[in-house]
């Protein structure tokens, strides 16, 4: 048996299929994950992401220490509740993990992190925080409920009554507290909805009342197809510690600037960047029929091979779609070997779909 | 559970098999198959007109999840396929045992239909195989 979050008994009430996802046992659909998937596309849908986890940094040197610990540079925050979207690199220039962190106020910090990741994430963190004399709070009286979708803020906001007076005006990418719950305009799957922290005894309370209001609960399967349908990266399958930002499509993540800012893997980037740059993560967008699956060659003509990271079946395009690493100059035309069967693809840019709309 | 009928027979691949009157073998993916696989997004028919042996891999179904080879039952010749799945792959999902068949065979021994296990036999290798 896996660890459970707080929803537990709603995904077991609610038919879901369960399965262990990094150690938790997660729902990875409730009878068909390409209706979930359409249901975030078109309406409303909910995923129980309390397995993620929080981790609140405090203290007067915490900028200092985020300015040290993540690529991107946490001085583009200048408004309470911004967020902004980070790798955690090692030394090499590797990726520990991607996160989202968010800034309360100059003492502190809310950082998002994989499930997965976990405990590796803490001991770095804790490791680099001491010469800061930053305070390190996991939060996991804290569950975590993702309301995605065009509908889903409305429906949210019909469900909070009052307490949805204070989302009035909420940007995108910004948190407010409201009562007992912080909710963020963010999410995976490249529809507008809320990420919305909640105490975990109140979380099964909460997930009912969203249900109800026609939020449908919706499993990691579905989260995987909208989020590669939307370009976000996976970690774990589409970079890892042994990848760059820069070979992962995440290039734009880095803050270069200022040149003085020393963060963690900041030289191993330099040297990667001025050496030249030998792989690349693009999209694939398959011509023919069949799915793109992870670890499927892909060929080059006169360039070399690559390999697929993620492969699935896009239910909004009705065409399999992929992310793959291939050689830096790859563009246009590939071929991918599926199943000892040499198939056309063609390289894209992501996202393929965003707001409901194909983009490829 | 499951739903396995009692007339049809199965392999331990997860085929169904239905005797047809006029002699011909119609075979698609049990439920258990089907829920396994999760939606179905693609299926790869063989052709109609050509002869498979027993256990040859003849179509593929592929899920938002896995690829999965069918394999043919029995031998004999392709005698018809399934033509809706080309638009329709979800239909094995919604309906295994009706709309959801694969492709229909001519088998080259009548009585290798009666070899295959019945519901009785597949129900216990699917329950061993949950466990």
């Amino acid at each position: 048996m896996g660890l459970h979050t707080p929803l537990y008994d709603a995904h077991i009430e609610q038919g879901g299929k369960m399965v262990d996802f990094g150690g938790w046992d997660m729902p990875i659909n409730y009878g068909s994950q390409i209706e979930e998937h359409h249901q975030v596309r078109r309406d409303a849908g909910m995923f129980d992401v309390s397995h993620m986890t929080i981790v609140d940094l405090t203290g007067e040197r915490v900028k200092d220490f985020l300015r040290k610990l993540l690529a991107n540079n946490v001085d583009r925050l200048k408004e309470s509740g911004k967020a902004l979207y980070s790798c955690m690199l090692n030394e090499q220039g590797g990726v520990i993990d991607d996160l989202i962190v968010y800034y309360m106020h100059d003492s502190w910090f809310r950082m998002v992190v994989n499930a997965a990741t976990r405990e590796k994430d803490l001991a770095w963190i804790n490791k680099q925080a001491g010469a800061f004399d930053v305070n390190v709070n996991v939060r996991d009286d804290l569950a975590m409920i993702a309301a995605q979708g065009p509908h889903a803020r409305d429906k949210v906001h019909q469900v909070l009554g009052a307490e949805a007076k204070a989302l009035d005006g909420i940007g995108i990418f910004f948190m407010r507290e409201t009562g007992q719950l912080a909710v963020a305009r963010t999410g995976y799957t490249g529809e507008d909805g809320y990420e919305i922290m909640i105490p975990a005894a109140e979380a099964k309370s909460y997930w009912d009342k969203f249900l109800h209001a026609g939020i449908k609960p919706c499993g990691l399967g579905a989260r995987d197809t909208l989020r590669l349908e939307a370009g976000m990266n996976l970690y774990g399958t589409d970079m890892d510690e042994s990848t760059s930002p820069l070979e992962s499509g995440l290039g734009w993540t880095i803050g270069w600037e200022p040149a003085e800012r020393d963060f963690i893997g900041r030289k191993a980037l330099e040297a990667q960047k001025a050496a030249g740059q030998n792989k690349k993560l693009v999209g694939l967008l398959l011509e023919g029929k069949g799915v793109l699956r992870n670890h499927q060659k892909v060929v080059i003509d006169g360039l070399g091979e690559g390999e697929i990271t993620s492969g699935s079946f896009s239910p909004t395009l009705g065409k399999a779609i992929a992310f793959a690493r291939v050689p830096g100059e790859a563009s246009d035309h590939c071929q991918v070997d599926m199943r000892g069967k040499l198939m056309a693809a063609k390289i894209v840019k992501p996202p393929f779909v965003r707001q409901g709309k194909a983009c490829v | 559970m499951s739903n396995i009928p009692a007339e049809l027979r199965y392999t331990k691949s997860h085929e169904w098999v239905r005797k047809n009157d006029d002699g011909t073998l119609t075979i698609g993916i049990s439920d258990h198959a089907q829920e396994l696989l999760g939606d179905l997004v693609f299926v790869d028919p063989p052709e109609v007109g050509t002869t498979f042996g027993e256990g040859d891999d003849c179509a593929v179904v592929e899920s938002v999840k896995a690829a999965s080879d069918v394999y043919c039952p029995i031998a004999g010749e392709v005698t018809a396929i399934n033509e809706d799945l080309a638009d329709a792959p979800e239909t094995i999902n919604a309906d295994p045992y009706g709309d959801g068949w694969i492709f229909t065979i001519k088998p080259e021994d009548d009585d290798a239909f009666m070899e295959l296990m019945d519901a009785d036999a597949y129900g216990e290798m699917v329950a061993e195989e949950d466990h």
